[in-house]
């Protein structure tokens, strides 16, 4: 049985997902939901374990051998971002109950788990196949529900925003298409492990360089790296609290890891960097994503607005660990996918309970909420800090490998900036302290916390910033092993 | 309990204090004797982390590892008790203050003044435990949260802009120049331990050097090296007891002594001396002092005074970690001590004539002394330790520091000292002179003011009287620091 | 090898260009979505044309009654483009259809599908 876990926690939530639209009624649909996301939580601990401790598994479908078959295939890196996307999946999923109901049409809500088990099958499936192909595809699975979430939301710019993310993100998906087509052309296959041996004898063809471009531009579009990430904002600011709690969480961290599959994997290491120069790419952008964006994201008065350009600035410090081209670096990127995931989860969780009891995460409405939601807002502040990088909170930790690796490739510029761009989030975050904290509750109704079923799941998500933040013996492990693994060429 | 169990009760104390003072907040009486308890349990553990360093042991206990291979770590070597010994016996006498002078002066919040007074105080003895340069950097950063609140207390537009200030510069600080100087540190040495001797010998090449020292220097914001200096000012909005210890003596002397730590057990006295890296620093803390003394001068609301005066005193100290040799750390480390209780005696009085004869400028303070005698007469001992005049414990520190400087070969920073102590001696002595030998302008409006009230009074007598104590009794303090210097 | 010895490659780039022009400059949701489609669909040309073989046929077993040895020599055109098509085909449908779900949804709400119109009505509503 055991052998058939990495197929399996692709499936559960795949199947369940019909399963909540026959079931018409919203509670049943949520524990479909919750179900199936900790069943996969579950099988992709087991699986994760089983390749920290063993090394990498294989799973051919149907039993057909690769290459012609599709092969599903977990090393250290995929165990890595597998474990993310789960674990956010589920506690978003419990999260999701209370305040769906409020931000969604009462109909509609079978649909949404739906969608969001659609959503959390494509990531997952993404991150589990060894078949370039079956990335695309379910790379249009995981958007294509994401579409479909983020248009569910209150406001009806969410239409408009979640219009927009279609035709780029449907534009990037077929950038995609079209390189791994060329790649197709020159070697005949669409197994990674197979193209990772096939590629370097065509390395020198202006048919695999165009192929690169095209991947590369697709991905970037993809996970919003400055100047593609202009779906970003709209569709983070409008979507309903849940989904956008979810995705900023996992879409653009497997986006991520997209990247770093084809570019360390299939390519090589040193076809990117030697050949490509693909550091001299991602450096500059990386560079000017963290400045700009964290800049913008001071003057935002929309607090969802404010953490989304400052999503656009932190994917921008994953780039930027990329770029460093070795392992501390890498592994800057990598913990920092998971630590990221777990304070901006945390940060929109916080925005759903606000959105749940005032109805609105404009700043200015959120004055004196420091005294009325007392456990919301001191999440705020904790995973705030985390944001910042202060020491015993996950985003030092990022912080610190990062910085570990700017030095050491010399560039002690890209230091000082990165701790100046630190700086300008605090003032992002501080503003909005301010502002519950110092300012007086301006409504006469009395405005009480947001009920257990939010907090418990939000602060689930903190308390671990802080626990990761004090022991990060596990998670800079498992993300050494992965850079190694990258670093090391085909899996 | 065993050594390293000791230094890390230290840390739980105050932090349990915290609880007490919050489960008590109904009945000020038995909240604030919670504090006291608490300061008084304190100060009797670290002189037990006190004779066990003295008998040769070295307590270290790891807390936690948040990244492979620096562990939260704390162990107790002489310069940290030195510091735990200060701020641990201040804390009991500040409380004792805060007593008189909170209720007197009828602030509101007290139970949360109480609460992050406690956590600050732990937070102060991590810092002073620290047995390497993360665990220190931690701390460093818990004690700016945790004194942020006792800076914004009042709560008004004045008190949050001062916030605003406070935290900025001692978070910018700290995180683009002292993290980066750490991590650099580590991607040169690979370790971040306390060692005597230092880590960088033979690894770091001479031309790094002096720029890792200045990152330390500057991103060290709580020495308040100019122009780094502009928070502490801005944090004297905060009540006194706060500005007394925290800002006379807890958080600027966790600064100071940070960078004498790490003067001593990451560079290593003799590599900096042979490197010559800590000379264009010398000369700009001796800028500091000057200049802090100057603008002090300019100064009319108490306070601020006094808050320059720190500035120019919390330099001496920075130039003695600068001066590299074992005259200038011990006189270092002997002056972290004496301008503690010197200043905390000012502190004490500037805050005692607050609340009694509600004056906040130097100008309104003609003939005062007549109606408050002891508070102006521990004023002019105070006075006297700052300056460095016997028969005041700050004669000595001075002394070691001038000894330094010679030592050094550096003839013109002992003209800068003897400068700087005629310049606080001016400035100072304006206070008990105005107090006591000028007539009040007008007829007399004192009526009715007389004394601080009693818990309030004792706090400024004690003080004033370690200062006095200390220039016969130095020899704890000396013990500590030779053990510093000779490994 | 002539400039037009690879002509499919043209037919495929010309169709690009006009499928991304159209979803660059239109202002109708509509036409966007056309574009889109067009855009998609010379990549489905790209795919299916590298698959054919000049002179192959189509993969299928010619000999069904047990002369196998026959096969093997038989040129057929490689199947998987196609197949691998088929897919992206189901997907671009699908795309095709959140979108025009979206924009029934859009005009519903907003009575338009012209973008500059929404951006008028959302800046108003901002405002």
């Amino acid at each position: 049985m055991s052998e058939h876990y990495v197929i399996l926690l692709v499936l559960v939530p795949l199947l369940a997902s019909p399963l909540c639209i026959f079931s018409r009624n919203a509670r049943a649909a949520w524990g479909f939901a919750v179900l199936a996301c900790l069943t996969s939580l579950y099988l992709v601990f087991q699986v994760w374990a089983e390749v920290m401790a063993t090394g990498p598994i294989t799973y051919h479908i149907g039993d057909w051998a690769p290459p012609v078959g599709i092969e599903y295939r977990v090393d250290a890196v995929n165990a890595w971002v597998l474990l993310i996307v789960a674990v956010i999946g589920s506690v978003v999923a419990p999260y999701a109950r209370v305040s769906v109901e409020r931000e969604v049409e009462a109909g509609r809500i079978p649909l949404f788990y739906a969608a969001f088990l659609l959503c959390f099958t494509g990531l997952l499936g993404i991150t589990v196949t060894g078949d370039v192909f079956n990335v695309f595809v379910f790379l249009e699975v995981s958007s294509l529900s994401a579409y479909g979430l983020i248009a569910l939301g209150q406001d009806r710019r969410a239409l408009t925003s979640a219009f927009r993310y279609l035709i780029m993100g449907s534009v990037g998906a077929t950038f995609i298409v079209i390189g791994i087509g060329l790649m197709y052309v020159m070697t005949g296959s669409l197994n990674m492990a197979d193209l990772a041996q096939l590629l370097p004898q065509v390395w020198d063809t202006r048919t695999i360089k165009v192929a690169y471009g095209f991947l590369a531009v697709g991905v970037f579009l993809k996970l919003a790296l400055f100047p593609l990430h202009l779906w970003l904002p709209n569709a983070y600011t409008f979507a309903p609290s849940a989904v956008t709690a979810f995705i900023a969480a996992t879409a653009t961290k497997v986006a991520v890891y997209m990247l770093l599959r084809f570019f360390f994997t299939v390519f090589g290491a040193p076809f990117s960097f030697d050949v490509m120069r693909l550091d001299m790419v991602l450096l500059p952008l990386a560079l000017v994503a963290i400045v700009t964006m964290s800049l913008v994201a001071i003057f935002q008065v929309n607090v969802k607005r404010l953490l989304a350009y400052s999503s656009v600035a932190q994917i921008g410090y994953m780039i930027l660990g990329i770029s460093f081209a070795s392992v501390t670096g890498l592994t800057a990127a990598l913990l920092h996918l998971f630590n990221h995931a777990l304070m901006k989860g945390a940060l929109f969780m916080c925005m759903g309970c606000v959105m749940y009891r005032i109805g609105s995460v404009h700043i200015d409405a959120m004055a004196g909420l420091g005294k009325r939601m007392p456990l919301t807002m001191a999440a705020f502040v904790v995973a705030g800090l985390s944001l910042v990088g202060v020491p015993l909170t996950v985003g030092f930790i990022s912080k610190w490998y990062l910085i570990l690796g700017a030095l050491e490739r010399g560039w002690w510029p890209v230091a000082i900036l990165v701790l100046i761009t630190s700086l300008m989030a605090l003032v992002y975050v501080w503003r909005v302290v301010e502002v519950a904290y110092f300012q007086e509750f301006p409504h006469d109704e009395d405005t009480q916390e947001a009920p257990w079923a939010l907090l418990i799941p939000m602060w689930a998500l903190v308390l671990a910033n802080v626990w990761f933040g004090i022991d990060a013996r596990t998670t800079v492990a498992s993300a050494e092993q992965a850079a190694q693994t990258l670093m090391g060429g085909a899996p | 309990m065993t050594p390293p169990a000791l230094v890390l009760a230290s840390l739980l104390i105050p932090a349990l204090g915290t609880v007490f003072v919050l489960l008590l907040r109904k009945n000020p009486n038995a909240r604030e004797a919670a504090s006291l308890v608490t300061a008084g349990v304190l100060f009797g553990t670290v002189l037990r982390v006190y004779r066990a360093v003295m008998a040769g042991d070295r307590p270290a206990i790891v807390l936690a590892e948040p990244i492979p291979g620096i562990p939260i770590e704390l162990e107790a070597e002489p310069l940290g008790v030195l510091f735990a010994l200060i701020a641990s016996f201040l804390w009991i006498v500040t409380t004792l203050y805060a007593i008189g002078y909170m209720r007197g002066h009828h602030e509101e919040n007290q139970t949360r003044f109480y609460t992050f007074f406690a956590f600050a105080i732990a937070s102060v003895m991590g810092v002073a435990f620290a047995g390497n340069l993360f665990t220190l950097f931690i701390f460093y950063e818990v004690l700016s949260l945790s004194t942020f609140p006792l800076v914004t207390h009042a709560g008004t537009e004045a008190a949050k802009r001062a916030g605003r200030i406070y935290l900025g510069v001692l978070f910018s600080t700290s995180i683009v120049f002292q993290l980066l100087a750490i991590i650099w540190t580590y991607a040169i040495a690979g370790t971040l331990d306390f060692t005597s001797g230092g880590i960088l010998s033979g690894r770091a090449a001479a031309g790094v050097v002096p720029i890792l020292l200045g990152l330390f220097v500057f991103g060290v914001g709580k020495a308040a090296v100019m122009p780094f200096h502009r928070w502490l000012p801005a944090a004297m909005v905060a009540p006194t007891p706060v500005s007394a210890l925290l800002h006379a003596v807890a958080v600027v002397k966790a600064g100071v002594f940070s960078i004498l730590k790490i003067t001593v057990y990451i560079f290593g006295i003799d590599f900096l001396t042979q490197v010559g890296a800590s000379v264009w620093l010398m000369w700009v803390a001796a800028a500091t002092i000057i200049l802090g003394s100057l603008v002090a001068f300019t100064k009319d609301n108490l306070k601020a005074r006094l808050a320059y005066s720190t500035v120019s005193q919390l330099s001496y100290i920075v130039l003695g970690a600068m001066l590299a040799n074992a005259s200038g750390i011990i006189g270092g480390g002997m002056h972290i001590a004496m301008h503690a209780f010197g200043k905390i005696t000012l502190f004490f009085c500037a805050g005692a004539i607050m609340v009694v004869a509600h004056k906040t400028e130097i100008s309104q303070l003609k003939g005062l002394g007549r109606t408050m005698p002891v508070t102006f007469f521990a004023f002019f001992i105070g006075t006297l330790s700052i300056v460095g005049l016997p028969p005041a414990g700050g004669s000595w520190s001075k002394w070691f520091l001038g000894m330094g400087a010679l030592e050094a070969g550096q003839v013109g920073l002992v003209a800068v000292l003897m400068l700087s102590s005629l310049l606080s001696l001016a400035y100072l002595m304006e206070i008990p002179l105005k107090g006591f030998f000028y007539a009040p302008d007008e007829a007399p409006h004192h009526e009715g003011v007389h004394e601080a009230p009693t818990p309030s009074l004792i706090a400024i007598v004690a003080t004033a009287v370690a200062c006095l104590i200390l220039f016969v009794f130095p020899e704890p303090f000396y013990e500590l620091m030779t053990l510093v210097v000779t490994p | 090898m002539t400039l037009l010895s690879h002509y499919n490659y043209w037919v495929v780039i010309l169709l690009m260009m006009v499928g991304f022009y159209t979803m660059i400059s239109r202002g109708n949701l509509i036409k966007k979505m056309v574009g889109l489609n067009v855009f998609q669909t010379s990549v489905f040309m790209l795919y299916i044309s590298m698959g054919k073989i000049r002179g192959g046929t189509a993969p299928i077993l010619m000999d069904a009654h047990g002369e196998s040895s026959e096969t093997a020599h038989v040129l057929y055109s490689n199947p998987l483009p196609h197949v691998l098509i088929l897919t992206a085909i189901v997907v671009g449908i699908a795309t095709t259809a959140v979108g025009l779900a979206l924009i029934v949804r859009i005009k519903e709400t907003y009575g338009s599908i012209e973008e500059d119109e929404i951006n008028q009505i959302e800046a108003e509503g901002a405002a």
